[in-house]
């Protein structure tokens, strides 16, 4: 109704995307394009041994084989992979030390809320922090590294803990997996590298923040995680970029290894830059994101709050490969204005008594499309292995789409999969209660959106939750019509 | 002076139809008025008009409330002004219960008037006495807003939801829909315990037993056709239930 329109228009306006501001730092940066000899330069820059040179000119040509997919419910113009640039550093980033790293490059990250010093320190967590291509702090290596705890960039483990990279890359996601992990696993600039040792339940939260800033540069980071036996990590991954007129792609891959009765839980606040409210610019994310529950017993959970980009495509999936291993599932994908959100998830069962958890909220509001899609496959052999599935979908206004699209295969008679589905709206009549009792249009929606999707923040780790909830009233307040 | 509150002469529309049409009443502070009419004759436009629901439209006259102008201000700023609807049909909002509601609610209300908000503690009192004196129990409490609850459960809610907002000028639309006797009594208990020398109501019914015995108004009118027709005394619903409203509908 009009009154509620006003309030769109209003916070809309004011609603500025906090996190576009661009940092004027020096970049070393390739020429944009895409071959055989920047694959090699890449390489070349970061001292990789022959056998990762190797892994990325075979994926680089298998790449060249295979086309953009377009099956998604996203519709965009097929991206110019030669006016991209598929390297971007800032001069002089990677620092041994703290103390050493780039003041601006520090201010950055504290107008981002990651000022690695005091808040890894107050808030216990340990921070990486990759801008644009490469990973320029780590805090509390040293900390971690008393119990045998590796967690640096991917790039410095490939100088230090080769072996362990070496058996484990593409071990989840081989580069064949599809367009988008294929040409990550050629051209990956740096990401994060864990290990998790034996018995080892790790102190604190990992973190890593993602910070695009280069003008018309892809992303492409690489997370490789790896839970030895009995071992327990949680990882929260952060995502900004700043506000730009084009579309910028981020093809990111993050590959999970859980050994027996391991756990890890993998947390993203997705913000990269949405696009204007026309739909103009904004990040492409097309990521993949696959764990392996390789032993008995091993538990994977993934929770995922996504906020932004202007194109989301992203299945974090899980491989239940060990006996009675567990993946889980949360998600909250909010799209307003043009966003376009494709994601889910995928659970293979393979093992017996496997067990796996999807709940999913979608929410929708102005002209956005919003898609659950998921596939939970039960193998033959999976014996009395169960999945339960929920898809709820919000939406706000009457221009938006939510859509839901989940796929079971289940070949083992003793298995059991269950699937609900909800969709909701909120209307007038509430909005009117609400004002009623003295809220504003903001207020009420930011509550009736927050209770529709506590279920799944409640899972994210505590700090991170305040800042998600806070997240989504900012992506939605008003977005009523 | 003006009364507490002041309708004068007053036109809505509802979409392309007029349902109010030259509608005056005033209401003092402390006084309980209660107005009856048959089905259509606007009695829910006027309740929704107070509060400002945009789907209604005021085409002419005016409304003020404690000397102020009603007109330009917004439903939620009406809200924390002190008007109060009890609605005929509550909505449900799934995911939040009813006691956080009503938390960010009342503190809406305290910052309004430049108040801290209240403490978890004081909070959590200020809720329970009211619970108690009006039957809600602490499951009901927690329940999402108006989610698997029977009418009467949510006409009782509403009076609580009152309770809890303390307002100034309090409507309720058909307050006696959907309730059984004894929801019936503990509602209007409700209403007569918060009855006091500041506090004014507005109640829009159709039962008039229920208005005689247990709230015994200061005014009844009688609303045909988008106007005050007739007003009187709580005597009035005697007659009207003797005569129905046809006698009045005559007179036009």
């Amino acid at each position: 109704m009009t009154e509620s329109k006003d309030a769109l228009r209003q916070v809309v306006e004011n609603d500025a995307y906090k996190y576009g501001f661009v940092t004027e730092i020096e970049s070393d940066e390739f020429l944009k394009g895409i071959n055989e000899d920047i694959v090699r330069c890449i390489s070349h820059k970061k001292n990789e041994p022959d056998w990762l040179l190797d892994f990325r000119l075979k994926a680089f040509r298998h790449w060249l084989t295979i086309k953009e997919p377009h099956w998604g419910k996203i519709d965009y113009q097929t991206i110019d992979y030669q006016d991209i640039c598929y390297y971007s550093a800032p001069k002089n980033a990677a620092k041994k030390t703290m103390d050493e790293v780039d003041p601006e490059l520090l201010k950055t990250y504290e107008k981002l809320g990651v000022p690695l010093q005091e808040r890894a320190v107050l808030a216990g967590v340990a921070v990486d922090a990759v801008f644009d291509s490469v990973s320029v702090a780590t805090t509390f290596k040293e900390r971690l590294s008393q119990q045998g705890i590796i967690f640096c960039s991917i790039s410095e483990a490939v100088q230090n803990h080769s072996d362990l990279v070496k058996k484990y890359l593409g071990s989840v996601v081989p580069y064949t997996d599809n367009f988008f992990a294929c040409l990550n696993a050629a051209v990956f600039s740096d990401g994060t590298f864990v290990y998790i040792p034996k018995g080892v339940r790790c102190p604190m939260e990992l973190s890593t923040y993602f910070r695009i800033n280069a003008k018309k540069t892809g992303q492409f980071e690489r997370t490789l995680i790896i839970a030895d036996d009995s071992s327990y990590v949680s990882y929260l991954e952060g995502c900004t970029a700043p506000q730009r007129d084009e579309n910028q792609l981020h093809a990111a891959i993050v590959e999970i290894i859980v050994l027996d009765n391991a756990e890890v839980k993998y947390s993203t606040v997705q913000n990269w830059y949405p696009g204007d409210k026309e739909g103009r610019g904004g990040i492409y994310n097309f990521v993949t994101k696959r764990g392996l529950c390789a032993g008995y017993n091993s538990k994977l959970s993934w929770t995922q709050v996504e906020t932004g980009s202007a194109l989301t495509w992203k299945y974090p999936s899980c491989v239940l490969k060990g006996d009675n291993s567990v993946g889980e599932f949360y998600s909250v994908a909010i799209t307003n204005n043009y966003q376009q959100a494709d994601t889910g998830t995928k659970m293979i069962h393979i093992g017996k008594n496997t067990k796996s958890t999807i709940v999913s909220k979608g929410i929708s509001a102005g002209k956005s499309q919003n898609t659950y899609r998921g596939f939970v496959k039960i193998a033959k052999n999976s014996e009395n292995s169960r999945n339960y599935s929920q898809c709820d979908s919000l939406l706000i206004g009457n221009q938006c789409g939510a859509h839901t699209l989940p796929v079971m295969s289940d070949e083992c008679p003793s298995a059991c999969v269950e699937h609900e589905a909800t969709t909701s709206k909120i209307s007038d009549e509430q909005l009117f209660y609400c004002k009623q009792r003295g809220l504003d249009a903001e207020e009420a929606v930011s509550l009736i959106v927050n209770g529709f999707c506590k279920e799944v923040m409640q899972k994210l780790p505590m700090e991170f939750a305040m800042e998600a909830t806070k997240l989504v009233a900012v992506t939605l307040e008003g977005s009523v019509g | 002076m003006s009364a507490f509150l002041e309708i004068k002469d007053l036109y809505v529309n509802a979409g392309e139809k007029e349902i109010l049409k030259g509608l005056s009443l005033s209401i003092n502070r402390g006084e309980i008025h209660v107005v009856v009419g048959p089905n259509g004759a606007g009695k829910s436009t006027l309740s929704n008009v107070l509060c400002g629901n945009e789907l209604y439209k005021v085409i002419s006259g005016n409304i003020d409330f404690n000397g102020e102008n009603l007109l330009p201000i917004s439903v939620e700023d009406r809200a924390r002004r002190g008007i109060f609807l009890s609605f005929q049909s509550p909505v449900e909002i799934s995911g939040i219960s009813m006691s956080t509601f009503m938390k960010y609610a009342l503190n809406s209300h305290r910052k309004f008037k430049g108040l801290e908000p209240l403490d978890a503690i004081s909070f959590a009192k200020h809720l329970k006495i009211r619970a108690k004196a009006l039957g809600i129990s602490d499951e009901m409490l927690k329940r999402p807003v108006n989610v698997n609850c029977s009418g009467g459960e949510k006409k009782r809610l509403e009076i609580f939801q009152m309770a809890v907002l303390e307002p100034e000028l309090c409507i309720l639309d058909e307050m006696d829909s959907g309730m059984d006797v004894d929801a019936v009594k503990i509602a209007s208990n409700g209403v007569n315990i918060m009855k006091d020398s500041k506090r004014s109501f507005l109640i829009i019914s159709h039962n008039n037993d229920f208005l005689y015995e247990q709230i015994k108004p200061d005014y009844v009118h009688v609303l045909v056709n988008g106007k005050i027709v007739k007003t009187g005394s709580k005597d009035l619903l005697l007659d009207i239930k003797k005569s129905g409203f046809s006698q009045f509908q005559k007179e036009i």
